[in-house]
């Protein structure tokens, strides 16, 4: 850690958010601390998806897959061994799964290390393709694991599902994630690693010629970006207290990917901002899935999936007319914050002197 | 003093009997080339010739159908080009490949990660002398950059830079691998005539002070007899003649390579 006035600042604004959120449910309603933390846990994703995808150029639809890994590993260290004996009804669950008791803060990072483990065997026959293939085949390799998760009964529970798990991932552990996601990769990425990244999207060539191992370092930012796809599967896991096979489909990497794209390739506060746009905009939109009724003139009945219909015509939207999302690839950052702020009080000055 | 190609022992990089076919083209065909230490040397012939071809093999890009090569005594032949460059040898493209997006000064900090000691994870964790490394590696990009007089753009965009600069750029990022070995595809490709001259005079001033190795590729005819101390002559991927620049301006092969039968025989 450097440290400077940046720094410091960094820190306190941090501590000053966590402060926040223990006190959060005296202003808050559930249903917001519930959107806040969904929240956290959407940025976790975007932000591990960014690393993959907007900085190192790699087009990976496998995020749901690392996801699922994640939740269900997690799911599987903190449920009590009796509920665990009671809820597999199919076929019994088999050692060391049955017995596996961990703290919260364990089960998160195991989570995201098995996520990790299986991007390490993905990678090595996947990343050797480029663009639209990578995408396809990372997409084949999420379906696998989903296959996988749906026939492994004695571990998963198969179809079923796994319900009731312990809502252990607080709004401070999330937030606390996202933090660690957010430094982690910003360090990464904002230093000369993040260089060799950005120069093996844009010329690969280029990357070679410069001694640049490029196999590794996509192995590398594909494998991190896992991790943290896995973590946020965990906490996801943890917050919905139910998780199955079905749920980890080809939409919930499309829904994170849209983050991403929403908040600007290579931006990491854009990948923030754009979680939580869309987030909160997703929750929005339920209103319209519901009846609604003009002044008792016309009636329209609930139409599920509608929101999904609005998200992908704002999606379009994007890709037509805000190629490089919200932010771009610039981020906000402190310095720029500060500029924002004098240039406002020059111009305000400047007025009151007219 | 006259110049003598060493044998491929003593030379820093040696081709033997290079041959490259791509299915029925013969690309390069038997090449022998030796580089002594510390010279500057030349490559040229028509378009298609196939210098680019053997720049590709000799940076690792191509495995050479037949023959090897030797740099500083040990065979590269299937080096892929990450290790290549880990061993000395750095390059510049004919057709600029710099990431345009980045800035200038960050295109010279990809050069210099080659050296680096530090891996990821330790950025990842904010270690103390992770940091330490990243500022050594900002101050020697900004030298360089200040090298090749690109100090007062080293934050715009490399793409946004006029053509001369990102050659000149390129250059910097080669060396910034710590390279003794420096291979330069055609260098001076749309420069104007004082910025060719500029480059002559900085070719010689970087092989001084970074005591490099040379080895151009140029269809800019003024460069390569003011710079080079011996020149190879390749047409159709074959070696047609070699020698000191005097005697190659005279070679009537050459002449005839470069302008065509009908020219050798109305003269
Ligand atoms: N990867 C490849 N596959 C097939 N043919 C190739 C390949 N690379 C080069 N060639 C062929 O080899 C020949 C030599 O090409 P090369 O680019 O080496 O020429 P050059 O001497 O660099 O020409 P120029 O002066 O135009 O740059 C050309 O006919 C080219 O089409
Ligand atoms: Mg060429």
């Amino acid at each position: 850690m450097r440290f400077n006035r940046t720094t410091f600042i960094c820190l306190a604004l941090m501590a000053a958010g966590a402060l926040f959120l223990t006190q959060a449910d005296m202003f808050l309603s559930n249903y917001q601390l519930y959107i806040l933390k969904l929240f956290f846990i959407n940025a976790i994703l975007a932000l591990s998806l960014n690393l993959i995808y907007g900085f190192t150029g790699m087009f990976s639809l496998g995020h749901a897959g690392f996801m699922a890994l994640g939740a269900y590993m997690a799911a599987l260290c903190i449920l009590p061994p009796e509920q665990k004996e009671m809820m597999w009804i199919l076929e019994p669950i088999i050692w060391p799964f049955s017995e596996l008791f961990t703290p919260f803060w364990l089960a998160v990072i195991l989570g995201g290390l098995v996520a990790f483990v299986f991007a390490l065997f993905i990678a090595v026959p996947a990343l050797r393709l480029g663009d639209d293939y990578l995408g396809i085949a990372t997409l084949g390799f999420a379906e696998i694991i989903r296959v996988l998760l749906t026939n492994a009964t004695p571990i998963t529970n198969g179809s079923l599902g796994i319900k009731g798990i312990p809502d252990s991932a607080t709004l401070l552990t999330c937030y606390v994630w996202m933090l660690i996601t957010l430094v982690v990769i910003a360090r990464i990425v904002y230093g000369n690693f993040g260089n060799v990244l950005r120069c093996i999207r844009d010329n690969e060539i280029a990357a070679q010629v410069m001694g640049i191992n490029v196999f590794g370092y996509k192995v590398m930012s594909f494998c991190v970006g896992a991790f943290f796809a896995g973590v946020g599967g965990a906490l996801l896991g943890s917050h919905l207290s139910t998780i199955d096979p079905k749920m980890f489909n080809f939409l919930l990497t499309f829904q994170v990917l849209m983050y991403v794209v929403a908040g600007g390739l290579g931006s990491l506060t854009g990948s923030i901002l754009g979680a939580g746009i869309i987030t909160v905009l997703l929750e929005w939109l339920r209103a319209i899935e519901e009846p609604m009724d003009f002044f008792g003139l016309v009636e329209i009945p609930g139409i599920p999936g509608m929101r999904m219909v609005v998200f992908s015509v704002l999606l379009l939207a994007i890709i037509l007319y805000r190629r490089e999302g919200i932010m771009g690839s610039r981020e906000i950052t402190l310095a720029g914050i500060g500029r924002f702020f004098r240039r406002l009080a020059t111009r305000t000055a400047g007025r009151e002197a007219q | 003093m006259s110049f003598t190609v060493p044998s491929p022992k003593d030379a820093i990089l040696a081709a033997q009997n290079v041959t490259m076919r791509f299915g029925g083209i013969v690309a390069v065909n038997d090449m022998n080339v030796a580089l002594p230490q510390g010279s500057i040397c030349g490559i040229i012939g028509p378009n298609g010739a196939g210098k680019t071809t053997l720049f590709n093999i000799l940076s690792g890009f191509y495995t050479p159908t037949e023959g090897d090569v030797l740099f500083k005594g040990k065979s590269i032949r299937k080096k892929s080009p990450d290790r290549v460059c880990k061993l000395g040898i750095a390059r510049t493209f004919q057709n600029i490949r710099l990431s345009s997006q980045m800035t200038v000064l960050e295109n010279v900090m990809v050069g210099c990660h080659v050296r680096r000691h530090c891996s990821w994870w330790m950025a990842a964790l904010g270690l103390p002398n992770y940091y330490r490394e990243e500022d050594e590696i900002r101050d020697k990009a900004r030298a360089l950059v200040e090298k090749v007089d690109l100090g007062a753009m080293q934050n715009e965009k490399a793409g946004s830079l006029p053509y001369g600069a990102q050659r000149r750029l390129e250059i910097a990022r080669a060396l910034a691998t710590e390279p003794s070995l420096l291979l330069l595809d055609e260098p001076a490709a749309g420069m104007n005539p004082q910025e060719s001259l500029d480059l002559l005079h900085f070719i010689r001033q970087i092989r001084e002070e970074f005591n490099l190795t040379i080895l151009l590729i140029e269809h800019d005819m003024k460069v390569v007899m003011g710079v080079c101390e011996y020149i190879w002559v390749m047409e159709y991927g074959a070696l047609i003649a070699e020698g000191e620049p005097a005697a190659i301006q005279e070679n009537p092969e050459v002449i005839r390579a470069y302008l065509g039968d009908d020219f050798v025989k109305g003269h």
